[in-house]
């Protein structure tokens, strides 16, 4: 099979991981088995970054633990920390000339048997949530090819990763545009009363609203609500 | 909901060009111009939606699909307002038709920007709605039943960019782009609450009140807006 037709069959396989109940952590491990075969490594972890900006490791081709190791030193130092810090590939990599760099990793990766090292980034539009980390044996220098068809990879996979997170969270997040949508509007409405029932300035309007709600500790969209619906006059804010 | 059409959609508009990080609008440029690519329409536009009504203009891949949004927030009523308030969509293939459903300058102005059919998506999450995604030909005919299909996936796509935006805002507040889309009409909700105050009337029929005004005058509703704002135009009933 050439490359091109092993690319191909690739993405058909993915595209079928993509059914309506896909399961993320099923298409992040094949995305770290295909990554490895096409861009001859012999081991890949893909790591995300949780809450707390922790790297944590979601697929790795091996359960070996000197391997998932080596992505759990790099909450500290690593290419693969480079790459999520900076949002930039970390690429061909030879551990031997990094022992500066990275101390630690450098003497952990080389005692795991590994020579060469690569890091690309999981991003969208800026924002960066994760890296997949590949791990080569032998000394190995990647491509523009090779890394452009490993970005690819993970472009796909951050593309699943944030329709997984809109779906999981779509209500809470829908709510939140729906309802900082409204209180805006009810804000500007209540600038308005304010403006025309006590004749002043728009702008001193929302200096009124907004000193009341400091006096009071009440909610902007609150004060602005009950202006709106006449509960509270321009009286009662001076 | 979860289609693996939506997912190959957002792939390709959300992922960046080699080198360069997209804007927000970039991302809702590129969401036009796939739809326009993939089935046979002329221009889209996506709307921020409120149950209040029109809430902004997100994006408009054309002057026409531009019009049209502007035209049914001056209205205040539309196929894409319907849209989104009965929360399905609404197909006018034909809008010389059938558009007499709204008021009759709808369908006349429409077709004076060059609009003869739209189909409106909503984009809401159970019974939250966002917003709005409007389609529209030049020629009349109807979508088949893929090219439907399609448009659904794209209205799908386009939830979940505005849910990824808004996740990325800090907790009560809008993202940036929304947040200057629904700033774009601060003046029409000032007014609304002047006006409320001038004419002794609620909200909603202040609202009205310059909507009327709007559609007797042949100017648009944030025109008049302006013009209370900036009091050269007063509802009082003495007119002071």
């Amino acid at each position: 099979m050439t490359r091109e037709q092993r690319l191909g069959r690739v993405f058909v396989e993915l595209a079928d991981t993509l059914v309506d109940d896909f399961d993320v952590i099923d298409l992040l491990h094949l995305l770290c088995e295909r990554s490895v075969e096409l861009l001859d490594a012999d081991a890949a972890g893909l790591i995300l970054a949780d809450q707390r900006g922790r790297l944590q490791v979601m697929a790795s081709t091996t359960e070996e633990a000197r391997l998932l190791e080596l992505f759990v030193l790099q909450n500290d130092e690593g290419p693969c920390l480079d790459c999520y810090t900076t949002g930039q590939q970390v690429a061909n990599v030879n551990l031997d000339e990094f022992s500066h760099r990275w101390p630690r990793f450098q003497a952990a990766a080389t005692a795991a048997g590994y020579a060469s090292t690569h890091a690309l980034p999981l991003r969208l539009r800026g924002q960066v949530i994760g890296t997949l980390g590949l791990f080569c044996s032998q000394r190995s220098t990647l491509s523009e090819d090779d890394l452009d068809l490993g970005q690819a990879l993970c472009d796909i996979a951050t593309v699943a990763l944030l329709h997984e997170r809109a779906i999981r969270s779509s209500e809470l997040l829908a709510e939140q545009l729906q309802s900082a949508l409204n209180s805006r509007i009810v804000i500007e409405q209540a600038k308005g009363v304010l403006a025309a029932s006590a004749d002043i300035a728009l702008s001193a309007a929302f200096t009124l609203m907004r000193d009341h709600a400091r006096r009071n500790h009440l909610r902007l969209s609150t004060i602005a609500t009950d202006i709106t619906n006449g509960t509270l006059t321009a009286a009662d804010l001076e | 909901m979860a289609s693996p059409r939506v997912r190959q959609i957002l792939l390709e508009v959300l992922t960046d060009p080699p080198g360069h990080t997209s804007t927000a609008e970039q991302v809702l440029d590129r969401l036009c111009a796939a739809l326009i690519g993939a089935i046979p329409i002329d221009g889209a536009g996506v709307a921020l939606m409120t149950s209040a009504g029109h809430a902004g203009l997100l994006v408009a891949s054309d002057a026409p699909a531009a019009a049209l949004e502007n035209l049914q927030q001056t209205l205040g009523e539309g196929p894409c307002l319907d849209a989104s308030r009965e929360g399905r969509p609404v197909l006018l293939p034909d809008l010389a038709r059938t558009g007499s459903t709204w008021s009759p300058g709808f369908a006349a102005s429409a077709a004076d920007a060059g609009v003869a059919a739209i189909f409106a998506f909503p984009l809401q999450v159970g019974a939250i709605r966002l917003g709005v995604l409007d389609l529209y030909r030049r020629t009349t005919g109807a979508l088949d039943s893929l090219e439907l299909a399609e448009a659904l996936d794209f209205a799908s796509a386009a939830t979940t960019i505005l849910l990824d935006l808004q996740h990325g805002a800090p907790p009560g507040e809008l993202h940036p782009l929304l947040a200057e889309v629904a700033d774009g009409h601060r003046e029409i909700h000032q007014a609304t609450g002047m006006v409320s105050v001038q004419a002794a009337v609620g909200l909603t029929e202040a609202l009205l009140l310059i909507r009327a005004h709007a559609y007797a005058t042949e100017r648009s509703l944030f025109d008049i807006a302006k013009d209370v704002v900036h009091r050269r135009l007063n509802f009082s009933s003495d007119g002071a």
